[in-house]
């Protein structure tokens, strides 16, 4: 039995201290009402236009991301616990992106093997010697963390390229607001909404040195087919900048501009949405045509400011990931606060042989995957599956990573049957420039199908509003 | 602002209006090609050149008959100026634009897309067509009304209020130029049942058969209807009050940007011109002529409009 956030294991009784307000406030609801609620959330959604593409579904339109009625809750002292080990882990992955792109401490030191840093895909060699503002590389960054008991909680994946979601977590509470204002009053819910205030001051922390006026931020995307658009409009609407494509934006006169109404007007940041691959045909993929030619060099000579870097990629890659907890301890002299969960990398030989004879128990995950897609979960696998993901990995070993299936906590869930337990996990949101914002909370996502631990949305999975009770 | 964003917003704009107009053009055509049976095929070649959509209907479909010339104009999504292909478009560039415009503004153009999808085609199977054109002539009003009670007056405002008037001008030229020979005067004389059906049916076209009494007291006299439609400042689609806010829209932006552009005179001198005219004067140098010429006009304002503010560069 997984340990569930409410009424905590099997043998406790009682429900646990943070949900005790929202228990006795369910008990008091007739079932139909929640599910009318829940349709009503569902409209509202629709409404709004909170909608994402699910890359090659045979469906090309635009769908929905379940989102369920009841909240997930933490105590001000897990969230303080949790924050802790969020700022070390972000703080020292900046830490380690610096050093990889200046002058590879850790690769001489050999605590990270430097074959596995310098040929990784993600490890930009441009970057090389390249200053950016204030040492970051990585501004914004979601955590993804699950929990197994009342004490016990890991990092399972960090996300230091272009993290998204962060626009759920605002709209799940708007929506919770909207739709039940009495839970508000009867819990005091640390709030969510300065999360754009603080993004767009991140931003301006990291314009280019020598801008007088208030640096002109913009929000690049690759446009409306993007599974993520919506979250880039919100972002960028939110902050009050303009959201502009690769074709709205050109180098003239030696700086980055946007094509306005009254002609050319110069740009100072820009928080782009889209991939490395992508940013400059000039330097990385030259037919891509999302991008802006030359900006590369822009960046470089510090006359624009991309964000989150070009390749803080490296720090988030799936083979790095197991060795976060050497990089933590070599950057701050400390243990890890929060812990990894174990990885078996499958490029080393004890490891792979460990994989292959044991995957039914484990989960195996591509190394360059992302979105829950060429991942195989053991326990909830077939033979057949097994032994065909097996083949996979015996050929290409170095590609595959694989970790014990966790019991991932439950949460209470509507579901057409009324209230179940579905696996969840947590992704915080943190924003890094002049000082660290940590939005309290984050984005709970929840495998709504019975049994299953994929929660990425692309897989069936839904979110839920989370909560940080203050004291 | 960006260049792209103006573009948008002028194109949501002048899609919502075609979308408007273009239900009003088919409640129009239905009505006449129900009282007037032999001469049916005549009136939905009218409609749909009122629409600008003659030759691709003919290129689909050949002959004119009722259910297709509907169908063509209400839901083909081949033809860019079908009510759905209307709100396709409008709902696509206000999504693009989702910063520059209101909550209020994308939810009501989001929610009239969603349910023209599920509503368009089984209202049109059941034969419930009236209903369908007033809930389409509803979903601009309300997306208009979003628009004016929540947007700020700045470039946004302007770019979609142009959009608005410029298509809402062209359709009212169109719709009087297609049907001009029934309101020569001459044709005051012959009468009868069908022309008197014909001038309602252009009253009603631009939702003015009513407001028209008000305004003259009189039965239809094609005289009337034509300087209506066309030099009135009280009807809200007649050419003058068309631009009226074109140049107010013009007139915003020059201020606006602390710049006045060649466009805003070009406007401001058509305004002139249906301000101080008259129809004696229109009717002798020819009705045809006259709204040729503003077809034309209009349709550079409104690339002289594009080419000043960068919308494509």
């Amino acid at each position: 039995m997984a340990f569930d956030e409410m009424r905590g294991t099997a043998k406790s009784k009682r429900v646990r201290a943070p949900y005790r307000n929202i228990a006795e406030w369910l008990d008091e609801q007739p079932p139909e009402d929640l599910q009318r609620k829940s349709a009503e959330a569902e409209a509202l959604f629709r409404r709004t236009g909170i909608t994402f593409a699910v890359y090659g579904s045979a469906d090309p339109g635009e769908r929905l991301i379940p989102f369920d009625i009841i909240p997930r809750i933490l105590s001000a002292s897990e969230w303080r616990r949790l924050a802790a080990g969020i700022e070390q882990r972000v703080r020292a992955l900046n830490a380690f992106m610096y050093d990889v792109y200046h002058r590879q401490e850790i690769l001489r030191a050999g605590r990270i093997p430097e074959d596995l840093v310098i040929q990784n895909a993600a490890f930009v060699p441009e970057m090389i010697g390249a200053e950016p503002p204030r040492g970051i590389y990585s501004h914004i960054i979601g955590i993804d963390i699950v929990r197994t008991s009342e004490s016990e909680f890991f990092v399972l994946e960090d996300n230091t390229r272009t993290p998204s979601g962060v626009s759920y977590m605002l709209e799940n509470r708007e929506t919770m607001m909207h739709m039940f204002p009495e839970l508000f009053s009867r819990n005091k819910v640390a709030p969510v909404e300065q999360y754009p205030e603080n993004l767009r001051a991140t931003l301006e922390s990291v314009a280019p040195a020598g801008i007088d006026d208030e640096p002109t931020i913009v929000v690049l995307t690759p446009g409306q087919h993007n599974s993520a658009y919506f979250e880039h409009s919100f972002l960028a609407d939110r902050m009050g900048v303009e959201l502009v494509e690769g074709q709205d934006l050109v180098i003239a006169d030696g700086y980055l501009n946007i094509k306005t109404t009254q002609g050319l007007k110069r740009v100072d940041v820009v928080y782009r949405r889209i991939d490395d691959d992508f940013l400059d045909p000039l330097v990385f993929k030259p037919d891509s045509v999302l991008g802006v030619p030359g900006i590369f060099d822009l960046y470089r000579s510090g006359r624009v400011t991309i964000v989150n870097a070009p390749g803080a990629g490296i720090a988030d890659d799936k083979s790095i990931y197991s060795y976060v907890p050497e990089i933590i301890e070599f950057y701050t002299g400390r243990a890890p606060i929060l812990n990894n969960v174990h990885t078996y990398n499958c490029r080393r030989p004890d490891d792979l042989a460990y994989v292959l004879e044991h995957m039914a128990e484990l989960v195996v995950k591509e190394v360059h995957g992302s979105g829950g897609y060429g991942m195989l979960v053991g326990p909830a696998s077939t033979r057949d599956e097994i032994a065909v993901f097996g083949k996979k990995v015996s050929a290409n070993p170095e590609r595959y990573i694989a970790q014990p299936t966790l019991a991932l906590s439950t949460c209470p869930t509507l579901v057409d049957q009324g209230l179940a337990p579905r696996h969840l996990d947590l992704r915080p949101f943190v924003l890094l420039g002049d000082r660290m914002r940590l939005a309290p909370g984050g984005l709970t996502r929840v495998a709504l199908r019975k049994g299953s631990l994929v929660v990425n949305s692309s897989q069936g999975g839904g979110t839920k509003d989370t909560w940080v009770l203050s004291e | 602002m960006l260049g792209r964003t103006a573009n948008d917003l002028y194109w949501m704009a002048r899609y919502v209006e075609r979308a408007e107009n273009m239900a009003r053009l088919l409640e129009v055509g239905q009505r006449l090609s129900l009282l007037t049976h032999e001469s049916g095929h005549s009136e939905w070649r009218s409609t749909l050149r009122s629409a600008g959509c003659e030759e691709g209907y003919l290129t689909k479909h050949g002959a004119y008959e009722s259910d297709k010339v509907i169908e063509f104009l209400l839901l083909d999504r081949n033809n860019p100026s079908s009510v759905c292909s209307c709100f396709d478009t409008a709902r696509r560039n206000a999504r693009a634009q989702r910063t520059a415009i209101t909550r209020e503004m994308w939810e009501s153009l989001n929610t009239a897309w969603i349910e023209l999808a599920s509503r368009a085609r089984p209202w049109m199977k059941a034969n419930e067509l009236p209903p369908l054109f007033d809930w389409v002539r509803d979903r601009s009003a309300l997306f208009r009304g979003a628009f004016l009670n929540t947007i700020l007056r700045n470039d946004t405002f302007f770019f979609t209020q142009l959009g608005t008037f410029l298509e809402r001008a062209d359709n009212t030229a169109r719709i009087l130029d297609v049907k001009y020979y029934v309101l020569l005067p001459q044709n005051e004389l012959v009468g009868g049942g069908v022309d008197s059906a014909q001038w309602a049916a252009i009253l009603r076209s631009v939702s003015a058969h009513r407001s028209f009494r008000w305004v003259y007291r009189d039965t239809f006299k094609p005289w009337h209807i034509a300087e209506f439609l066309m030099l009135s400042s009280e009807m809200p689609r007649s050419l003058r009050s068309c631009y009226a806010e074109i140049t107010g829209a013009l007139a915003g932006l020059a201020d606006h940007y602390g710049q006045t552009p060649s466009c805003l005179e070009l406007a401001q001198r058509t305004l002139k011109t249906l301000e101080h005219g008259e129809m004696t004067a229109i009717f002798q140098s020819g009705l045809h002529e006259f709204l040729s010429d503003f077809i034309s006009n209009n349709n550079r304002l409104a690339n002289e409009i594009a080419a000043t503010y960068h919308f494509n560069d």
